[in-house]
């Protein structure tokens, strides 16, 4: 059994029930280590948002699911969020979650110079699930997703943030520390741990 | 916004969603934004209420700070006496972005899968719904010339904001969008120069206004009004998307009697039917490019 990690006490008392991940510059294989391994049976829907160039068929589910043995797909517009899923945001579209736990889309103009933005779906992930939801922030060149994770946190959402040390591009993790303190400041093999302690915490 | 609440979850009303349920108990932004669509309802019959809650409800969150007021409470009482100042708030909640030959792939689809059959009717009747500035009717407009069937074919126009419906009847676009639609125009399959169908002037392009002979700008709204006419083909490109699941089922059902045994529906790239109640009652022509056909 290893010996129960510095950030553990963290989760004591939590019910997390959704995480929503975002990343840009560096976030492919940020995510590959992130998510790879996570089981097929995991307990929790992920929500992924990674800013690609201008590419309008994104190829990540596919990529993804090849690499993994949770079912990975894109988000579709009106669809009800069930655990044990990966979703990604479509590229060239908003992101949204409705109070009803169902994704929407929408094509308000770019927010930072991106759609979808993450700062988008995280706050109305964060309307909708409150304090159960998880936001995860990692590598990238963009000042997306700082107001994003913190209006999780103000939710009272748990808030993890790549080390900035270890990101590939360390300024959107900055930013994002820059604008609030998370709750946790993690270097990948962390934050993987912590989602499969999720795992674990799920199985009675 | 002076008053930062308006952006915040109010954390001590949100104690059903703990639980994983949707919420039992609202918090006050949303009691306010619900008021405000029944207000505008009851005041000037435009129906948001069954429109999509997250992207709606920033966009009033905008139009607050915009329109220089403290709370949506405010809004909604200044827009109930003040119908100009409504006219404004509407440009926020409907949502004009839009490009000529937006998604190339859909208008050679068009080409290849629908317009043949099209072809074959002597007269062709075409519902451009939520046609907002009018970049995608010019677009139809443009491909039905080039297919040869403009001349017989009439071409609805509806929206529901009539700023946008005047803009679209002009038919004025700015310039520096005319690289952008060039390069959708040829992968779209254009069978010309997209520039013959504009004048240059200042800043603006000006199309040709024999392209609009036969369409008929109109106020539609696909939640309140009912079928006006039989058509052979509706394109309504992310407007659904907007719409809550049950008003989805309305607009699909509208499309469904309007359209004549075994017409053409046309959605947007990432739009879909399969969460309707009308996802049977369609087959798909092109899954890809969102073209379906009616049953």
């Amino acid at each position: 059994m290893m010996p129960s990690p510095a950030f553990a006490p963290y989760l004591v008392d939590r019910n997390i029930h959704a995480v929503v991940i975002g990343a840009s510059a560096g976030g492919v294989d940020a995510m590959l280590r992130l998510f790879s391994g996570l089981p097929a049976t995991y307990p929790l829907p992920l929500i992924a948002l990674l800013h690609m160039q201008e590419m309008r068929e994104s190829r990540l589910a596919t990529v993804f699911q090849h690499r993994m043995s949770m079912r990975v797909k894109e988000a579709e517009d009106k669809e009800t969020i069930v655990p044990g899923k990966l979703y990604f945001a479509s590229a060239g579209y908003h992101l949204s979650i409705e109070h009803s736990l169902s994704f929407s889309i929408s094509c308000e103009p770019p927010l930072h110079f991106s759609r979808p933005s993450i700062d988008i779906l995280m706050e109305s992930a964060a309307d909708a699930y409150g304090p159960t939801l998880m936001g995860i922030l990692l590598t990238g060149a963009s000042h997306d997703g700082a107001m994003g994770m913190q209006k999780i946190k103000e939710s009272g959402g748990l808030t993890v943030i790549q080390d900035p040390a270890e990101a590939e591009v360390a300024y959107m993790p900055q930013e994002a520390i820059k604008l609030q303190t998370p709750d946790l400041i993690l270097n990948l093999a962390d934050i993987h741990r912590l989602l499969m302690i999720l795992d674990h915490q799920h199985v009675d | 916004m002076t008053d930062k609440k308006q952006d915040q979850v109010d954390l001590s009303t949100n104690g059903g969603i703990a639980g994983g349920q949707p919420e039992t108990r609202m918090s006050p932004l949303d009691i306010e934004l619900r008021l405000l669509m029944e207000a505008i309802y009851l005041r000037y019959s435009y129906d948001f209420r069954d429109y999509s809650g997250a992207s709606q409800k920033r966009r009033v969150v905008q139009a607050v700070r915009a329109l220089d007021c403290q709370s949506v409470s405010e809004l909604q009482a200044r827009i109930l006496h003040d119908a100009n100042l409504f006219m404004q708030l509407l440009q926020f909640l409907t949502i004009p972005v839009s490009e000529m030959f937006r998604d190339p792939t859909y208008y050679a689809a068009l080409r290849s899968q629908v317009i043949p059959i099209l072809s074959t009717y002597p007269s062709l009747k075409i519902w451009v719904a939520g046609c907002s500035t009018g970049e995608e009717v010019y677009s139809m407009a443009i491909l039905l010339k080039e297919e040869g069937l403009l001349e017989r074919s009439i071409i609805y126009a509806t929206d529901i904001n009539p700023q946008s419906l005047e803009k679209a009847k002009k038919g004025v676009f700015p310039l520096d969008r005319m690289q952008l639609y060039t390069k959708n125009y040829q992968e779209a399959g254009g069978h010309g120069a997209f520039s013959d169908y504009y004048t240059a002037a200042y800043n603006a392009a000006l199309f040709d206004k024999s392209l609009c002979e036969n369409i008929t700008f109109a106020d539609h709204s696909l939640s309140t009004d009912s079928v006006f006419s039989e058509t052979n083909f509706i394109s309504c490109r992310n407007v659904l998307i907007y719409f809550n699941r049950t008003l989805q089922d309305r607009a699909l059902g509208l499309f469904h009697s309007s359209l004549c045994h075994r017409g053409f529906l046309g959605l947007g790239s990432k739009e879909s039917i399969d969460f309707s109640d009308y996802s049977s009652h369609f087959e798909p022509v092109s899954k890809r490019d969102r073209l379906f056909r009616k049953l």
